[in-house]
């Protein structure tokens, strides 16, 4: 019998989160937002298209733009629903970025970001992968997220 | 041109500009150059030791006529950890072009945001040292009148040698033949042969055996044993990937044999009196490239 989760009236239902991501879409998400409502983390769901998949539930949060960023590098695939007075006033499917500008830290030890006030960019190389601007290096987006 | 950050920022017609403004500079190099840069102030900040790169530098900012206003870190107000942004900033206020090498990767481009004058990479950390590429393109294309086509061999610990990863590029972009020569474990990464063969659709060979019948032009460079836990092993490949005048006696009558510099084992000084090994040449032809390189960061091209 499927698992009945309260539907939320003000807030972001994230959908279609690769199975066993959800937990770190989440921690993500609890370092970026103040998550004093309802949250509801789903794990493991049936889905047509993924066979598995996590879908989170957030009231009171509508994510921005750096955040769904964010989001994609966890998981390319995730759709974003923007919930006002119970309806879906806004759909839309995370894109791996072409670019990510002072979204998240380089994880080159040695990379001037990381000891200076400098904002990070990753431009995207190709075949799913990041170049930071600042020391060239590639990362994938797991490294990044 | 404003700063010189990156390879990667440059195009083909860049590269030619600052190749055939070097030829020039050679030329006019014992006294029609001075009074190019005259009036203005090169500062250099070399955050790392560094002998023919700093020297070459402030040879170059002499024979234009610049003034040179040479900074140490270790005198300075860094050493009161002063942040590189607050340094660079005060500097900038002071001079008409820095030139920048400093440990941490990425430090040049983060300088050049911060800079209103042009700041030239004169080396961050295992990234970039564009102004070497564009002396050891200069050095080839002088030698051999041409670079399309030429057989280059790349050899030696290709995993760690920042310089061979920004030739490669160079060399890819000029459309010559590469052969990448070294131990199975120093290959080069893969992500910078992608992107060369991708960007530029150059011809990449890799292997570990040595053959300079063919070539016309062997780059070498040192393994570098510090980043080996295991001395033994580095310096068996040491041994294996040398050049010395046994190996050279098959080798292509009409090779050049450049290195980067400083060479240790890997030439043996028996190879210098060897007419092809052109290395000393090469670090000469640093001083007119670097010349065209302030004076077209300078004037703003």
């Amino acid at each position: 019998m499927p698992l009945k989760v309260e539907k939320i009236a003000e807030g972001t239902v994230i959908d279609h989160i690769k199975a066993g991501t959800g937990t770190r879409v989440l921690a993500l998400l609890s370092n970026t937002y103040p998550l004093s409502k309802m949250v509801a983390l789903i794990i493991n769901a049936e889905s047509k298209k993924l066979g598995r998949k996590d879908i989170l539930k957030i009231e009171g949060v509508f994510l921005d733009e750096k955040t769904t960023n964010r989001v994609s590098l966890i998981s390319p695939h995730a759709t974003i629903n923007i919930i006002k007075e119970g309806k879906v006033v806004e759909k839309r499917a995370v894109e791996t970025p072409k670019s990510l500008s002072g979204v998240v830290k380089c994880p080159n030890p040695k990379c001037i970001t990381n000891t200076e006030r400098a904002e990070t960019t990753f431009m995207s190389a190709g075949k799913e992968r990041f170049r930071c601007r600042h020391c060239e290096r590639l990362f994938s987006p797991e490294e990044l997220a | 041109m404003k700063d010189l950050v990156s390879i990667r920022d440059l195009g083909k017609a860049d590269v030619e500009l600052i190749l055939e403004e070097a030829a020039k500079m050679e030329k006019m190099l014992s006294k029609k150059a001075d009074g190019l840069l005259a009036g203005k102030i090169v500062s250099t900040m070399f955050f790392e030791p560094s002998t023919r790169t700093n020297m070459s530098f402030q040879a170059a900012a002499k024979r234009l006529g610049a003034k040179l206003m040479t900074f140490y870190p270790s005198i300075s107000s860094t050493a009161k950890g002063e942040s590189l942004g607050d340094t660079i900033r005060m500097i900038d206020g002071y001079v008409d072009v820095i030139v920048l090498r400093h440990p941490y990767e990425g430090a040049a481009r983060f300088a050049a945001d911060v800079a209103e004058h042009p700041v030239i990479n004169a080396g961050d950390g295992a990234n970039q040292h564009p102004t070497q590429t564009l002396l050891d393109l200069y050095t080839i294309k002088k030698i051999k009148k041409k670079i399309r086509g030429l057989k280059v061999s790349l050899m030696g610990d290709l995993k760690h040698a920042r310089t061979m990863r920004s030739l490669l590029f160079g060399l890819g972009m000029f459309g010559a033949e590469i052969t990448l020569i070294s131990p199975i474990q120093l290959r080069m990464d893969e992500d910078i042969i992608e992107e060369t063969q991708e960007k530029f659709g150059a011809t990449i060979h890799q292997t570990s055996e040595i053959d300079l019948r063919e070539a016309d032009v062997l780059y070498v460079c040192r393994i570098q044993k510090e980043r080996f836990s295991d001395q033994y092993e580095a310096e068996k490949m040491q041994k294996e990937f040398r050049v010395d005048l046994a190996m050279l006696k098959d080798a292509n009558p009409d090779l050049a044999i450049l290195h980067p510099l400083p060479k240790v084992d890997e030439i043996p000084p028996e190879v210098d009196s060897d007419p092809r090994a052109k290395y000393f040449e090469q670090a000469k032809n640093g001083v007119p490239v670097r010349m065209a390189v302030l004076y077209l960061a300078a004037k703003g091209r």
